[in-house]
């Protein structure tokens, strides 16, 4: 045992990742085993019923979500991801100049042709 | 902090660089908005914009030449290797338009969003052929990807297209995953992304023996064979290919191939002599799995369409067997293979689409049952590029096999060279049983009439079969040109 601690280097800049997996190993698998051992268990009508904020639920959870909730949420990543991309332009506005604007013109140019091909295909309209 | 310089000579070096590329995906813009305005019966005139925007690209690539120029910081490189499977890749694209003239009016696929997501597609695939940075190389190849599994799934109202997009989508998002999580381990044992500062790096010994580089590359190594579907990560390509529109599936097995070769090769011609014997042994197995496992599965399909699929994921083995030593070669046997597979399968797919009629049920080889003399013309082509598929001469199809296998047995890996051989031998059975069923079936009773192509569609077929016959008399220009490319790239 000694022999084997002695050759681990404790000086590699990747040992402490391997530590890090190590513990997170470690207590979420504990975790999962403890509660199960620990934890006190009784089941009733309760403990059964699907969690909503402690209400009675009023449908059922598994109902059918409607196709256009998914398009609206695909629009908003599109659009989201634009933002994250304008933040690193913000921060280094003056040092890129003229050329950082034009680059992000032609950006936000093609992602407007997105937004237009959306609205004319209907996509923003709730019907 | 003071402004970042602008080289504005770098600049434009950077866009002349991807000039092929940029006229693809402005064509693919433009044709996606000529698509909102244009009235429902004119829909074909985005077919006609998409097939000039390609061949104004393909005229980019030819007018560049072989020379080398470098943009976006070793981001892309225009070189030879790029400028060859450009030229695959736009043939392919091509081929796939003239053909979506006839093909999309009768299965209802007439849409704008059909032209657009086939450009996008194709302007992944050269970014992928052109990627010195396993950045661009896994952007490419996303790019390719989720054009694609739109494409497979075109389909809406059929169940199997749908099923082979879904199977597609949730296996391709694992391989991109494990590309990915190989270019993290790549990068963190060494710092670059970009290849050719990789394969310097193998060179000098320190990295070719590191476990966790080796871990890097045989990720890189899966989420690559995924895509040009090598045994044992073939397993979506029958049902992807036997729910995709026949046409989507031509231009899959083709162009799809071709530009994940590419990354391929780039990647292994580079790297390879710092990594051998390891990585020539796991490509030897992969090699034999995939000719073997392809060629034995399509012997049992009554599917025609199937059949071509299994067919495919056999010619992906074949077309690894020039990869395994990793030389000049091997590398341009494959190359030429690339080439002339995407214009003998395209064509066969394009003669089968026209026989079928109808998808699913229409692709049973009882109905190929005495087509060869009711129609003379396209029972020939049908045999034709058949022929080829089977590596007989005078095909081209020979002539790549031919090459092949002659580059493993001047490499000294006779064994691979038998075992490829052998393969050949057994694929032909399969290929030649649907000639069999053509020329000395006697047709069924309600034996529907293949539909009359379009001028287009008899274009591309011409021109396949024209390329089939002339690389299969004449293939020392083609060749010369293959072996300029991958000596482009090692220098």
């Amino acid at each position: 045992m000694a022999n084997f601690l002695s050759t681990i280097q404790f000086s590699d800049p990747y040992f402490s990742v391997l530590l890090l997996l190590a513990i997170a190993l470690v207590m979420s698998v504990g975790f999962v085993f403890l509660s199960q051992a620990l934890g006190p268990k009784r089941y009733d009508r309760v403990k059964y019923s699907v969690y909503e904020c402690g209400v009675d639920p009023f449908t059922p959870a598994s109902v059918r979500v409607s196709v256009k909730f998914y398009l609206v949420a695909l629009l908003f990543i599109l659009f989201d991801l634009e933002a994250a991309f304008l933040y690193p332009w913000a921060v280094l506005y003056r040092e890129l100049g003229l050329f950082g604007l034009v680059e992000m013109g032609i950006f936000i140019l093609i992602l407007l042709a997105g937004l237009i091909y959306a609205w004319k295909k209907g996509a923003l309209e709730w019907q | 902090m003071a402004p970042i310089a602008i080289d504005a000579q770098a600049l434009l070096q950077s866009t002349y660089s991807i000039l092929p590329e940029i006229l693809v995906v402005a064509t693919a813009l433009f044709v996606l908005f000529v698509d909102l305005i244009l009235p429902e019966e004119n829909k074909r005139v985005l077919c006609g914009v998409s097939i000039i925007g390609v061949a104004l690209s393909l005229f980019a690539v030819f007018s560049m030449g072989p020379a080398r120029i470098s943009g976006f910081s070793g981001a892309v490189v225009h070189d030879g290797l790029g400028a060859f499977f450009e030229i695959v890749i736009l043939s392919a694209c091509a081929l796939t338009l003239l053909m979506a003239t006839g093909y999309s009016e009768w299965e209802g696929t007439h849409k704008g969003e059909f032209y657009s997501l086939l450009l996008l597609s194709t302007s992944g695939m050269m970014f992928m052929a052109k990627g010195t940075d396993l950045m661009t190389v896994f952007l490419g190849l996303e790019t390719l990807s989720i054009p694609i599994y739109v494409l497979v799934g075109f389909h809406r109202n059929r169940m199997s297209s749908i099923e082979g997009a879904l199977k597609y989508f949730l296996l391709g998002a694992f391989a991109s995953g494990f590309l990915l999580y190989g270019i993290a381990l790549i990068y963190a044992v060494s710092g670059t992304t970009k290849i050719p500062q990789l394969a310097a790096m193998l060179l000098d010994a320190s990295l070719a023996g590191n476990p966790m580089f080796l871990a890097g590359a045989g990720l890189l190594l899966v989420g690559l064979a995924f895509k040009v579907s090598l045994v044992p990560f073939h397993m979506w390509t029958p049902d992807a290919y036997e729910g995709a529109p026949t046409l989507v599936t031509a231009f899959m097995s083709a162009a799809v191939k071709a530009a994940a070769f590419a990354a391929l090769i780039r990647f292994l011609l580079l790297a390879l002599p710092g990594m051998q014997p390891a990585m020539g042994k796991i490509l030897w197995i992969l090699a034999v799995l995939t000719m073997t496992v392809g060629n034995l599965s399509a012997l049992r399909q009554d599917n025609v369409k199937r059949m071509l699929a299994y067919s495919s994921i056999a010619h992906a083995g074949y077309i690894l067997v020039g990869m395994v030593s990793g030389d000049v070669l091997g590398g341009q046997a494959s190359l030429f293979y690339l080439l002339v597979y995407a214009f003998m399968n395209i064509g066969a797919f394009g003669v089968v689409m026209l026989i079928a009629q109808k998808e699913d049920e229409g692709y049973d080889i009882g109905n190929f049952a005495g087509i060869g003399f009711r129609y003379p013309v396209l029972g020939a082509l049908l045999t034709l590029f058949l022929v080829s598929l089977g590596g007989i001469p005078p095909t081209a199809g020979f002539i790549g096999k031919f090459y092949l296998f002659s580059a493993a047995v001047k490499n000294g890996y006779i064994g691979l060279a038998v075992i490829g051989v052998l393969n050949s031998a057994v694929s032909i059975y399969y290929y030649l049983r649907l000639v069999v069923y053509m020329y000395m079936m006697p047709a069924g009773a309600e034996a529907p009439a293949p539909r009359p192509p379009r001028v287009a569609f008899s274009l591309a077929l011409c021109a396949s079969a024209a390329v089939v016959l002339v690389l299969g008399i004449l293939p020392r220009s083609v060749l010369e040109f293959a072996e300029r490319s991958v000596l482009s790239l090692l220098m």
